[in-house]
């Protein structure tokens, strides 16, 4: 089998890598990019580890192909501060202890900015189901539903104040 | 005493030291290392629970291109060795027998053989080219399987150990039967006005740990190793890999990643000795992984469990005899946590007569591992139900009805120590007091309340402080961090030596960089790690006051420490105070480094004890309950960083939920798991679950400075029996086999 040429653009960075047909997402990203932030928890998709951004959308890197990023546009974990300003949701999980072991964090960042992409005013039960593919073992998720919606917070002031 | 303290950090929230690392994805886990021409190893596994070895030929994968080492049994010594660590001691042989088996495999996913080869895709496919020959053997898979006459027998040269009962059989899967009794068992039914006895059940499961093992490991022709791991005791991992493969411990050195959760599922080894023995075949670092189907299928997962609970009690609520059976699965090899549930199951209360016996079980599950609290939750399951049966049947409050039998200081635990001051009534109170105990119940819901006990370790640990010039430390600890140590040991840094918590940075070494410290488990990290950083903290101040001593050229007992200062006392009253930063500064003047060490072996603990409330909601037409509102009580001893307890207490509390309602291990009759992945194995997720309050209780534990208990392990032990104890009063069934999923609720309600 011969591999692939993949032209894709990976947290704003224009990026090129060979991979093989069968390759998924999650596996270029961290064996050939040296993304390893996007984790691997069970690679059938029932995890959320490995949540990235495609186009926007937020998918399992674990049932995406290596291939269908050409073109594309990937988030990671990696891409979602910038500079060293954090996102909201990271800041919020670092002050609401939102993460123990932190394995799940990544992708519970992920999830969570793009659930705050579209709605900065989401409810606690849109939190839980917008975040119900990213298994978290640690937390008992209370300290993250709660994160999230501090951050939610912190985005709609910023919006407002932009605003005034 | 702790309990006069006043603490300027302690009991603060401060920001973890690791936390930056943790949510921007560069934290490093046991999958994220890569060294040059590393190999990638696949194991491959037994298709059958229970079959002998008859041949293995490796021939054709050692031929694949890309093959660089293949290894079976043969490859992995037998050895009798144990190692003494954690929680119990270890035999290696076993735990050697289960990283690759020798001559029979015991479990489907046993690892048979293992290959490293260029990719991981060339490892996999070489693998399914090794030809193992087996004759299969009928599987046990249950304790009453395991103990039924004429049982298939597990291992021919396993005798029980312990107390076997006279007319016990030779040959048998009981590895362990022991006993606790007190006082007068008939005399004491006799005594009761009533008598409730059942027999419960709790399937296996699994810890769900997010981060499947992993490790790389590079053997060189020196004969020194280097292991990165995932663990949550790299000595562990060390000795053990070192002890099964019968080389020096001090040739191998253990580097902790981050660990992606254990919850006691990361003390065993199961890859380092496979990728360090194809290490030395290959002459090449090999990484190893596990997939999640290896995580579920090869690693520890829990005992399922049968105890049949039977408790007497007067009418005005005294308890007065209690026995109890218990049945652990150890999966393939001994070792379930049969004892550690015979000397919890009644440990909340003072019952002046019982008999309790423990059974150690194999059966042809994967060997089970720690699991929080190991053995208490499905003990106290069974209690928890039976005493809220009584209360219910006497008409009294359960709560009233523990307060009344409840342990408190002095009192004899059942397993033998006096109890120092332990929390457990005024967790009680505090439940009772709590607006959620009296709030009103929507239609279709129940309420359930329950307790929970766990001893707690204390163990062995080492810990430096070391300052630098500009007044800022470090601390040094040899624990991997699962859930927020390290910011807590920094707190204590900053407690002892006056200087922010941000100014102090905590790490978790090798095992060639800090001494010796027993495994992350037994809820012993805060408190015993946490003495030795004490203790390595208050060696570095006393070396900062005999600087200051002599910078006034004064004697070293005219100076005292305030508040982050060397101050003068009598005889140097005309010197000004030295902080940390100004005595730091001055380091090498006035003698060189100043570097505080701590070595503690905490021989005990204090016990800890919570309640949770819980308000399930059942769906009578389709069996589908869901928790509504849920608060957890602990006696925490001293919150350190009451943040990371309020999070140990809401995730051991999600787990018990999770063990309750969903959770299980299925096997078909030959042996076969067929729900291992987690859509299949339903662990809870955000949109089931409501918020988790907590209400942290603090009664000081005085074997610690500050006043610290253990709080990792307990919360997970009171939820089965509170979820249970909801649904009964959501369905007036009572339930005794869990889990309580909705096939299993609708077909009781249906029947009912």
């Amino acid at each position: 089998m011969s591999t692939i040429h993949v032209r894709t653009t990976v947290n704003g960075e224009p990026t090129e890598f060979l991979c093989e047909p069968a390759e998924t997402l999650l596996d270029a990203l961290r064996n050939r990019l040296g993304l390893t932030g996007t984790k691997e928890g069970c690679g059938t998709g029932d995890c959320g580890s490995c949540s990235v951004l495609l186009e926007g959308r937020l998918v399992p890197s674990c049932l995406v192909l290596a291939a269908e990023a050409i073109d594309r546009e990937v988030l990671t974990v990696e891409g979602v501060a910038v500079g060293d300003a954090l996102h909201p949701v990271q800041q919020a999980f670092l002050e609401q202890a939102a993460l123990q072991c932190g394995i799940c964090t990544p992708g519970l960042v992920v999830a969570a900015k793009s659930l705050l992409d579209r709605n900065t005013n989401p409810t606690e039960q849109e939190v839980r189901f917008w975040l119900a593919g990213n298994l978290c073992r640690c937390t008992g998720y209370d300290k993250i539903v709660r994160a999230v919606m501090d951050a939610a917070e912190v985005m709609r002031n910023e919006t407002s104040e932009v605003r005034a | 005493m702790s309990a006069e303290r006043t603490f300027e950090y302690i009991g603060t929230r401060p920001i973890r030291h690791d936390g930056l690392d943790k949510v921007t994805g560069r934290a490093n886990y046991g999958a994220d290392f890569t060294l040059p021409g590393m190999l990638h190893g696949h194991v491959l596994r037994s298709p059958h629970a229970h079959a002998r070895i008859v041949s293995i030929d490796t021939s054709a994968a050692e031929a694949t291109p890309g093959v660089k080492a293949v290894i079976t049994g043969k490859d992995i010594p037998k050895t009798n060795a144990k190692l003494s660590l954690g929680e119990a001691a270890m035999e290696l042989g076993p735990m050697g027998d289960n990283a690759l088996a020798h001559d029979k495999a015991l479990y489907e996913g046993h690892a048979v053989a293992a290959v490293a080869a260029t990719s991981p895709e060339i490892a996999r496919e070489a693998a399914e080219k090794i030809v193992v020959v087996y004759e299969v053997l009928k599987p046990v898979m249950t304790v009453d399987q395991a103990l039924a006459p004429g049982a298939t027998i597990l291992h021919d040269d396993l005798v029980t150990k312990g107390k076997p009962l006279a007319d016990a059989p030779k040959h048998t899967n009981v590895a362990l039967r022991m006993e606790l009794k007190r006082g007068d068992l008939e005399a004491g039914f006799a005594a009761a006005d009533l008598i409730v006895e059942r027999t419960f059940t709790t399937p296996m499961v699994h810890q769900g740990y997010i981060e499947p093992h992993a490790c790389v490991a590079r053997y060189g022709e020196d004969g020194q190793v280097l292991v990165w791991t995932t663990t949550q005791g790299h000595f562990i991992v060390r000795d053990a890999s070192a002890g099964i493969l019968g080389i020096d411990a001090a040739k191998v050195k253990v580097v902790p990643s981050e660990i992606g959760g254990g919850f006691g599922g990361k003390i065993p080894v199961y890859l380092e000795p496979l990728a360090i023995v194809l290490s030395r075949k290959a002459h090449r670092p090999v990484k190893m992984v596990m997939s999640r189907d290896d995580v579920f299928r090869a690693s520890g997962p829990t005992s399922g469990t049968k105890v049949r609970m039977k408790i007497g009690a007067k009418k005005d609520g005294t308890l007065v005899a209690a026995s109890a059976s218990l049945y652990y699965e150890a999966g393939a090899y001994p070792g379930s946590p049969a004892g550690a549930g015979a000397m919890c199951v009644i440990a909340p209360y003072t019952i002046p007569n019982f008999m309790i016996e423990a059974y150690d079980i194999v059966v042809n599950r994967p060997k089970v591992a720690a699991y929080r609290a190991p053995g208490s939750p499905a003990a106290m399951f069974a209690t928890e139900s039976v005493i809220d049966e009584i209360a219910q049947k006497l008409g009294m409050d359960p709560i009233d009805l523990r307060l009344k039998n409840a342990a408190q200081e002095g009192d004899s635990a059942p397993y033998g120590p006096k109890y120092g001051p332990i929390g457990l009534k005024q967790v009680l109170e505090a439940t009772k007091a709590h607006p959620h105990w009296k709030a009103p119940l929507g239609p279709n819901q129940g309420r359930g309340v329950a307790c929970g006990f766990w001893f707690n370790a204390g163990l062995n640990s080492t810990a430096t402080v070391s300052l630098s010039a500009d007044g800022s430390a470090t601390v040094v600890t040899g624990n991997p961090d699962i859930g927020g140590t390290r910011v807590a040991q920094a707190m204590m840094v900053s407690e002892e030596l006056g200087i922010p918590v941000e100014r102090v940075r905590p790490t978790v070494a090798d095992t060639d960089s800090i001494g010796y410290n027993d495994l992350t488990g037994g809820s012993r990290v805060c408190y015993a790690t946490g003495m030795a950083v004490i203790k390595a903290a208050q060696d570095a101040r006393d070396q900062l006051c005999a600087r200051a001593a002599k910078i006034w050229d004064v004697d070293p007992s005219c100076v005292a420490w305030e508040r982050g200062r060397a101050i003068p006392l009598n005889g140097a009253s005309d010197k000004e105070p030295l902080t940390v930063s100004a005595l730091a500064a001055k380091m090498t003047a006035t003698g060189g480094p100043i570097v505080g060490r701590g070595a503690v072996s905490a021989p005990m603990a204090g016990p800890g004890f919570a309640t949770n409330i819980c308000d399930i909601e059942v769906d009578k037409e389709t069996g589908v309950s869901r928790v509504v509102r849920y608060t957890a009580i602990q006696d925490v001893g001293k919150a350190v960083h009451p943040s990371y307890v309020e999070g140990q207490m809401q995730g051991g509390a999600v787990q018990g939920i999770g063990w309750a309602l969903n959770e299980e291990y299925i096997y078909d009759e030959a042996g076969h798991l067929e729900n291992a992945g987690f859509l299949d194995y339903r662990m809870p997720v955000a949109s089931d679950l409501p918020m988790i309050d907590t209400v942290l209780i603090e009664v000081a534990n005085p074997l610690h400075p500050y006043g610290v208990r253990g709080v990792g392990e307990v919360p997970i032990v009171p939820p089965l029996a509170a979820v249970a104890n909801a649904m009964a009063g959501a369905t007036g069934v009572r339930f005794t086999d869990l889990p309580l999923s909705p096939p299993r609720v609708l077909k009781a309600l249906s029947g009912a």
